[in-house]
């Protein structure tokens, strides 16, 4: 059952014993979020059918074309700071032409998923958090319940598989799109011609570097998702209740975002 | 057919229903009204679990809603239909959609028998010239019908009202009323109306409940109902004018 009842003391609980629920009660919610995602995977098939094929291509649509913008300005100009501030140290020492590896290993390591992770969690993520709290407060998981629609299949499944197509789709682009702007700059302020900044950066990127990348961008897309459609689900108390767990979505995402993003990159690395 | 046995439901440190206990009798309408915060709604909820008790048990037939799961809580919400007060209808599917959502998602039925019984259910609410139109694009009352319209579609054995005729102009909330009688009548069907609404309430009703404090002060027959003695169904028809003298002279 999505729709819950919120938590409550019991009247006569002191102050540890509200310190304990409490703390169980955080502890219970955590594992209720990753039991949505877990549910979410699990429904997955279920895309196979024409109407959840519908509801999957919107959700790519505004995942995908929808960030399109806002992605292309921010990967372009990361690209373009990162080349500039790495070629103005590196030509200190007669060696601004390995700007190309600093830009295309940084972008597909670390920096491609991370911003791609970011701005998804601030646009998509906090988006599907309050479309699903609005829903919420206006009973309408409430309604899906009642008709015997599963709430998980209808609204997470779809957006969670469209996340995990277009986060890593996104990563790349971004990673294309941050080292053009690095050979921008390359080109045009530290005299670095095209093809010197290309066989650089070929020569130290390794296919390795991509498909970690690519497996970041995957996991921040399942995380964000999970976070923002539980947020969403469990809100409470009307509009105030919307934004609070609007906030708290893009909190959460943009903390597991750095957290997970380190400890996947000490397990290839 | 729907059996509340002593239910208390615990909300922000106070006890909503106190030892509730009531059953709703196959083919009736039974109306509960009440001040509003007296739990009505509540009520409502727990006959399809979308709040579970504090303490005791609510049977729908034989079985027990309110402890029921999986396929077993999916087959009982199956006999309700549910009017939410907003009409809780979705923003991104214009009219019809919304309303061939159950069929679509729960039936095998092929799109022409869905597209039938949708403009069926529309028209019963007075809405098909809406059914290409999106929630947002239609009024409040036009909202509710059309939620009415959702929960009817699938043909349930049982249809809950949440204040159906709040915000409606009285010319449609009469025409709701009468939609329910005709539910009722022509089709059988069982229908649990919580409202404000004593008009409508004592007018449609086979009988009517009065909550307060968390139970039922009085249920009685409408013309039993409006003669009550019980202080509390006085004042609450006096709020609306309506009295012994002038609901027997109707």
């Amino acid at each position: 059952m999505i729709t819950r009842e919120p938590f409550e003391y019991p009247d006569s609980a002191g102050y540890f014993q509200r310190l304990y629920l409490a703390t169980q009660e955080g502890l219970a919610e955590v594992g209720r979020a990753v039991l949505l995602g877990v549910r979410a995977l699990r429904e997955l098939p279920d895309l196979r059918r024409p109407k959840a094929r519908a509801e999957f291509l919107r959700q790519l649509y505004i995942c995908g074309i929808e960030s399109l913008p806002v992605i292309t300005v921010v990967a372009l100009f990361t690209g373009m700071i990162l080349a500039f501030q790495t070629g103005i140290e590196l030509r200190r020492y007669n060696q601004e032409v390995y700007i190309g590896s600093a830009v295309m290993v940084s972008m597909l390591r670390e920096m491609a998923p991370f911003i791609t992770g970011l701005i998804l969690g601030a646009c998509v993520g906090s988006a599907m958090a309050a479309q699903l709290g609005t829903m919420k407060v206006n009973d309408e998981i409430a309604a899906l319940e009642i008709m015997s629609i599963n709430p998980v299949r209808f609204l997470v499944t779809p957006r969670l598989a469209a996340m995990m197509v277009m986060t890593p789709i996104l990563s790349f682009y971004t990673c294309m799109l941050g080292s053009l702007g690095g050979a921008v700059i390359g080109m045009t302020q530290l005299n670095v011609p095209w093809e010197q900044y290309m066989s650089a950066g070929l020569e130290f990127a390794r296919p390795k570097d991509l498909f970690v990348g690519l497996f970041k961008a995957l996991v921040y897309g399942i995380i964000i998702t999970t976070v923002s459609c539980n947020e969403g689900l469990t809100t409470t108390q009307g509009a105030v209740g919307v934004g609070e767990a609007t906030r708290r979505a893009v909190i959460i995402s943009f903390l597991l975002v750095l957290v997970v993003g380190y400890f996947v990159t000490r397990f290839f690395y | 057919m729907i059996r509340f046995e002593h239910i208390v439901k615990r909300l922000a440190g106070r006890n909503v229903l106190d030892d509730l206990s009531f059953e709703i009798h196959p083919g009736e309408i039974f109306v509960i009204v009440g001040p509003s915060g007296t739990g009505k709604s509540v009520t409502l909820k727990h006959m399809v679990q979308l709040l579970r008790p504090t303490s005791g048990t609510v049977w729908v037939g034989k079985e027990s809603i309110s402890t029921a799961e999986g396929q077993a809580l999916e087959r009982l919400r199956g006999r309700f239909g549910y009017l939410f007060q907003g009409g809780a209808l979705l923003g991104w599917l214009t009219v019809a959609q919304n309303v061939a959502l159950p069929l679509q998602q729960k039936t095998s039925l092929d799109e022409a028998e869905i597209a039938r019984r949708v403009q069926e259910a529309l028209e019963m609410v007075d809405l098909w010239h809406a059914a290409e139109q999106y929630p947002a694009e239609i009024s409040g009352g036009m909202q509710k019908r059309a939620g009415l319209a959702r929960a009817i579609v699938q043909r349930p054995e049982i249809v809950l009202y949440d204040e159906p005729t709040s915000g409606l102009d009285p010319v449609t909330a009469r025409t709701i009323d009468r939609l329910i009688q005709h539910l009722n009548r022509d089709l059988g069907v069982t229908s649990v109306v919580v409202t404000h609404d004593m008009q409508g309430a004592l007018t449609i009703g086979h009988r009517v409940a009065m909550l307060h404090g968390g139970r039922f002060v009085e249920v009685a027959a409408p013309a039993a109902f409006a003669a009550s003695r019980c202080p509390e169904v006085q004042q609450f028809l006096e709020a609306q004018h309506i009295t012994r003298e002038n609901f027997f002279r109707k």
